[in-house]
């Protein structure tokens, strides 16, 4: 498929024929155009190839080009509004805030920090010709880049306290940050990513979060989108995991017209654990996709991947899981689910899980399954008295509430049921 | 309380006719035996009265207290005072069996305008019926019948049925699967149950279960009808002689 999409591309360019951009291209890259220098490869990145389309084998459910209607200016803050907007978007759980409204770092409505660690803002540089063409997140992120946060966390601190970093949208903005997140060895912490907007504006986010964890640490990243259904989110969280390290990463989508989540992790050090549970609520006409990569590059090392999605109305889920197993990372234990329920004729799922492996002594196992409310279930429920709205969302909850049990984290689980109910109020 | 009168149900999948011109009348008070050969319609039947959904009523009516409920939801069914006792719980994960019993006793109240029961009112309830059916507190916090057994499975549906108080209690091949220790204390649950306000329809094939409910009324149903009805005799002379002579001399 790429061969033929720089075939493609090798003609238009042999024969001079302008490449046809569609709004959404445009507006991309008159913000490119705007933001100078560090944007100029992806500029020509992107204004050569566009967004890429089903052709391009990473995004072939999720045709961006098409998908991508608009993307509007590059946010900037005032501190007023990000009074206004933290207190609109406050946080149920008790937790170290660090905002960031509009894309800035707000130091001065932040929480004072836990000691044993440090928090600095500083706008990451990355060099856009190191990153692959099929990385559109990656890319528009490296361009388009306003701001971040550096967060260090000593070795051997156990930070009680959650760190949250409360990503809020005011107005129908865009905005990019880049995150670097490293934990000490022998540490252990537990940092969220919020991604909220104060009302329904269609903002366009792209987060990249680069995190290191060093040998021995232990890491619980949460990863809770609940913005606009008109709003639009690119999301990156690129890990690199040390020795013995351990990783939990929840992932919850309840919000959005458009997502795209990826995880990437590089397991690099042997014994480590690595244990990712999402959760989607597609509604209305929303188009969620999650995309996992993950590399097993030691022997002896642990992961499972549970994604339990629900699909209402229109809405349309992805999950691509890419395991790559290397040829001496011996010893390899893979797991990865996918379930999905679909409550509508015209909902949607794909998935697509992508096994390669080099070694021969592991044990991988993927399995996605789709499926509709179990209509003996709901018979059973009701012969009992329960209203069919009433069974239908016990069941509904009771389906992705199985990804979040057992969580050591139980506030965090229960904040999460609460999202669950919330949102099947409004779609179930 | 319960009339049914001239009942006739499809299979909707396949268009089987299953009951064929149905006749029942079960007094308040009264415990009701069906017994029947396998495949005569017992199961079908307690399904249609509690309102599944793969059956099409083709002609006839059933009244629960002067209402008919064919046209009720399971749901309004329950409240108007319906209750079956599956020969096959469902296990149902994710579901805390808890949670799953507060909201069916506070659906059926608010369905009859009563106020919600508070928590420790409804932990109270449960602790008193759960203690005297042999059912731990400990299964209870459990997804609702995952891992049970079979004699917790049909203890929790005995269990269900004392906190919601029905005035028609269906009990579907409840000895199925019971040892005779279970079987006994599931009927003593049952017994206590029962009460002048309160019927009952019991479903088996075996005499063993009516040992322990002692029914007032027995009655064979045969391809879909009740060919014949008699008093607690009938299960004694079924026990001895099987369906034979009683289909014949029905035919």
């Amino acid at each position: 498929m790429a061969d033929f999409q720089d075939l493609t591309l090798f003609w238009i360019k042999e024969m001079n024929i302008p490449v046809k951009h569609t709004t959404g291209e445009e507006a991309v890259l008159s913000l490119l155009q705007d933001a100078g220098p560090q944007a100029s490869h992806v500029l020509e990145s992107i204004s050569q190839r566009g967004l890429p389309t089903r052709r391009v084998e990473a995004w072939h459910y999720t045709d961006l080009r098409n998908l991508l209607k608009h993307y509007p200016a590059v946010a900037s803050s005032s501190e007023s509004a990000a009074k206004n907007a933290l207190a609109a978007c406050k946080n149920p759980l008790p937790c170290v805030e660090l905002p960031i409204i509009n894309g800035g770092y707000c130091a001065e409505l932040a929480t004072t920090l836990p000691q044993k660690m440090l928090v600095a803002s500083q706008t990451q540089t990355v060099d856009a010709t190191d990153i692959a063409s099929d990385d559109t997140i990656g890319l528009l992120n490296s361009g388009l880049v306003t701001g971040g946060l550096t967060i260090a966390v000593n070795d051997d601190a156990h930070i009680d306290d959650r760190i949250c970093l409360s990503h809020i949208m005011t107005e129908e903005n865009s905005a990019a940050s880049r995150h670097n997140v490293k934990i000490g060895a022998r540490a252990s912490i537990t940092l969220m990513e919020r991604h909220l907007t104060t009302n329904s504006a269609a903002a366009v986010t792209n987060t990249v979060c680069d995190l290191e964890l060093a040998d021995n640490s232990i890491v619980t990243w949460v990863i809770d989108q609940q913005m606009s259904e008109l709003a639009t989110r690119f999301g990156q969280l690129n890990v690199k995991l040390g020795k013995q390290a351990e990783l939990t990463i929840l992932s919850l989508n309840s919000g959005c017209k458009l997502v795209r989540q990826e995880i990437r992790v590089e397991v690099l050090g042997e014994g480590s654990r690595l244990n990712i549970s999402g959760v989607n609520l597609i509604g209305h006409d929303a188009h969620i996709d999650v995309t996992t990569k993950l590399d097993h590059l030691v022997p002896n090392t642990v992961s499972t991947e549970t994604f339990r999605n629900v699909v209402a109305g229109n809405g349309r889920g992805v999950f691509q899981g890419q395991i790559n197993v290397a040829q001496i990372a011996q010893g390899t234990d893979a797991r990865m689910a996918c379930n999905s329920l679909l409550l509508s004729d015209a909902s949607e799922f794909s998935a697509k899980p992508e096994l390669e492996i080099f070694a021969d002594d592991v044990q991988c196992a993927h399995g996605a399954t789709v499926s509709d409310i179990d209509e003996n279930h709901l018979f059973y429920l009701m012969a009992r008295g329960i209203p069919e709205k009433l069974s239908r969302d016990m069941l509904i909850k009771a389906f992705v509430a199985e990804v979040f049990d057992g969580l050591a984290v139980e506030q965090i689980g229960k904040e999460l049921n609460n999202r669950i109910d919330n949102w099947l109020d409004n779609n179930g | 309380m319960l009339e049914i009168k001239n009942l006739h149900v499809k299979i909707i999948e396949d268009n089987t006719e299953i009951i064929r011109g149905l006749n029942l009348s079960v007094k308040a008070g009264e415990v009701a035996a069906i017994m029947g050969p396998n495949g005569s319609g017992k199961s079908t039947l307690s399904y249609v009265l509690a309102g599944k959904d793969n059956y099409e009523v083709t002609e006839g009516s059933v009244m629960l207290n002067g209402e008919n409920i064919l046209d009720m939801s399971p749901d309004e069914r329950a409240v108007s005072g319906v209750f079956l006792a599956f020969q096959y719980p469902m296990e149902i994960p994710g579901v805390a069996t808890m949670n799953f019993l507060k909201a069916a006793m506070n659906s059926q109240r608010k369905a009859c305008g009563e106020g919600e029961l508070s928590t420790p009112d409804f932990i109270r309830l449960v602790k008193e019926s759960a203690g005297k059916l042999g059912v731990s507190m400990d299964i209870l916090k459990r997804a609702l019948n995952v891992g049970f057994s079979g004699g917790e499975k049909k203890r929790a549906e005995i269990l269900q049925m004392a906190l919601l108080e029905p005035s028609l209690c269906i009990l579907d091949e409840t000895d199925s699967g019971l040892d005779i220790d279970a079987l006994k204390i599931v009927a003593e649950g049952v017994n206590a149950l029962r009460d002048e306000n309160r019927a009952f329809l019991v479903i088996t094939h075996y005499q063993r279960l009516l040992e322990h409910i002692v029914p007032d009324t027995v009655h064979v149903l045969y391809r879909g009808r009740i060919i014949q009805s008699g008093d607690k005799s009938l299960a004694l002379h079924l026990e001895e002689n099987g369906y034979a002579d009683v289909i014949a001399s029905a035919a």
